[in-house]
């Protein structure tokens, strides 16, 4: 997650008058790990998110994996979650969909931690 | 009574919190203003427009320093289906004139405003502190709250929670009934930067003039809505998405604001678009269906904490709900320590007044919109409905001559697959909702 990924040449970023080719497939012009990169985080230590990795292997849906719009929740090859708390928004998301009573245990960041949306 | 540190502790310094203390800081009330982000405002995104004028008696004026990013003079309801758009665009230029209508600002800058004023008034503001749980009584009275700091406890005569869609400290009051996923809605915004003359021209807009541009049918196979609204030199593209729906499809966030980019309607709004700041904040979709109890004993919930987000379709609202439920919150607080019964009873004057005022009724009134408007067939079925019948009016495929409009819904209504009886039902649900 942390790792930088290069950006795909925006190819419309310096023009203007870019025109608009319908019905031509646009690729997502910028890697996710890059647009999220845009957002401050002030990490804390202490993990606000804990994760029960047993719970997570008997879960068939892995609504965490679609929804979470950090992308925080990631399948692993033998079946369990990783999952990193470093780039969360503080939605809220993950507990709500999840369906596994108790797969996820969800608080707030220690105060003055976490995101940090700017001002302009 | 045990002795306290402040008359109220208000939990949270968003729209609600800060307009709470505010309220009680003039009462002369000795108010902490609790905030776990390192200033107001810095835990907080929305879609990008707020209604101040609930704020023309609490603070006569605003419109002078609020940090206002444009004056929404264009409002504009898009109706999308996968290579189709049909708007309908109301301009109105004495919303861009004092005391304004709407206007485009960005949290992180209006809720810092309004927490300095609350401070202003004489409340105190205490950041970078999470309140962690209540404090109560044997009996179970709140009197107070924990926070993370050493030494952290802070008691107070009233809790007001104003701790935001998640609130644990009302769900550990046990005012919510119930906790689904169902309820809420998920929003997902890129800011992207663009030159302000690029902005003006392309949104047909001058000076601090903006646009908000509420769309239907731009989220795919996932029930939502999406938006584009103008900054001074950004512009916000994003959308909300039912949580059941988007775990059930399948598609990721991101993917779906890419597709919505990639429209024809929008892509020329935003193309070249610099990804300024990727955000992201669950919403209390559902209105009355889901808004918990307002009061417990000791202890008031406002804002969207208290489900107070008013998403009714053509109507989406929820800092003026917040602010509105804020002051509310507060003089019932402050009366009930006047009177000195902090009970539930004693803080009935909250319902009271949320209920004389826009904060309930236009919630009453509007109790079935979030259900219609995020149902099926307003979602993926009558936006086709609408953009074929414009799009078969408006073509000419002589030497066909014309056909009727009457003839051309019945023919894509059937196409369609929709039944008259459905049609009928939510129209009549459209207009005792909306009428």
């Amino acid at each position: 997650m942390n790792h930088h990924v290069a950006r795909e040449a925006p190819a419309t970023s310096h023009s203007r008058e870019s025109e608009f080719r319908a019905n031509e497939a646009i690729e997502w012009p910028v890697a996710f790990d890059d647009v999220i990169a845009t957002t401050r985080f002030d990490v804390a230590e202490q993990a606000h998110i804990v994760v029960d990795a047993d719970v997570c292997r008997d879960c068939s849906t892995r609504d965490c994996v679609v929804a979470c719009p950090a992308k925080l929740f990631v399948p692993t090859a033998d079946g369990g979650i990783l999952f990193n708390y470093e780039q969360c928004f503080e939605c809220g998301t993950c507990y709500l969909v999840c369906n596994e009573e108790g797969a996820i245990s969800w608080s707030y960041p220690e105060g003055g931690h976490g995101v940090v949306f700017r001002r302009s | 009574m045990a002795e306290r540190d402040y008359d109220v502790v208000v939990v949270g310094a968003g729209p609600a919190g800060s307009c709470a203390a505010t309220v009680l800081a003039r009462a002369g009330r000795r108010v902490l203003l609790l905030e776990r982000g390192p200033f107001a405002g810095s835990k907080n995104m929305y879609g990008g427009v707020v209604y101040p004028r609930v704020l023309d008696g609490l603070h006569p004026g605003w419109w002078e320093s609020a940090p206002v990013q444009r004056w929404v003079t264009r409002r504009s309801t898009m109706l999308l289906t996968a290579d189709q758009a049909l708007t309908v665009d109301f301009r109105c230029a004495s919303w861009g004139r004092p005391p304004y209508n709407g206007a485009t600002a960005l949290r992180p800058d209006f809720d810092h405003w309004l927490a300095a004023l609350a401070e202003a008034d004489g409340a105190e503001l205490v950041c970078s502190t999470t309140a962690t749980g209540l404090l109560r009584d044997p009996d179970g009275t709140v009197v107070g709250v924990r926070t993370d700091r050493p030494d952290g406890d802070v008691r107070a005569g009233v809790v007001i929670a104003c701790d935001g869609v998640n609130s644990f400290l009302a769900k550990e009051a046990g005012l919510f009934e119930h906790n689904d996923a169902d309820h809420y809605t998920l929003g997902v915004k890129e800011t992207l930067g663009l030159p302000k003359d690029v902005i003006d021209e392309r949104f047909n807009v001058r000076d601090r003039a903006g646009v908000d541009i509420e769309i239907v049918g731009g989220t795919g196979a996932v029930n939502g809505g999406a938006f584009v609204y103008t900054n001074l030199d950004t512009v916000a593209v994003g959308v909300v998405l039912k949580l059941p729906a988007l775990a059930a499809q399948q598609r990721r966030p991101e993917e779906i604001i890419a597709t919505l980019k990639a429209h024809p309607a929008i892509a020329p709004l935003v193309e070249g678009g610099e990804v300024k700041e990727y955000s992201a904040h669950l919403i209390p979709e559902a209105g009355m269906a889901m808004m918990p109890k307002l009061a417990g004993d000791g202890l008031l919930v406002a804002g969207d904490a208290a489900a107070m987000c008013l998403a009714a379709g053509i109507w989406l609202e929820g800092v003026n709900f917040a602010m509105a439920s804020g002051m509310a919150a507060a003089e019932a607080a402050d009366e009930a320590l006047a009177a000195g019964d902090t009970s539930r009873t004693g803080l009935a004057g909250y319902a009271r007044r949320l209920s004389g005022n826009f904060v309930l009724r236009d919630h009453r009134k509007l109790r079935r919109a979030p259900e219609l408007v995020l149902s099926d067939r307003v979602q993926h079925v009558y936006p086709q409905l609408v953009a074929n019948t414009v799009e078969a009016m408006f073509r000419v495929d002589n030497p066909r001559p014309k056909p009727g409009l009457r003839r051309i819904v019945t023919a894509e209504r059937k196409r369609l697959g929709i039944r008259r009886r459905d049609l009928v039902r939510d129209a009549i649900t459209g207009w005792k909702t909306f009428g």
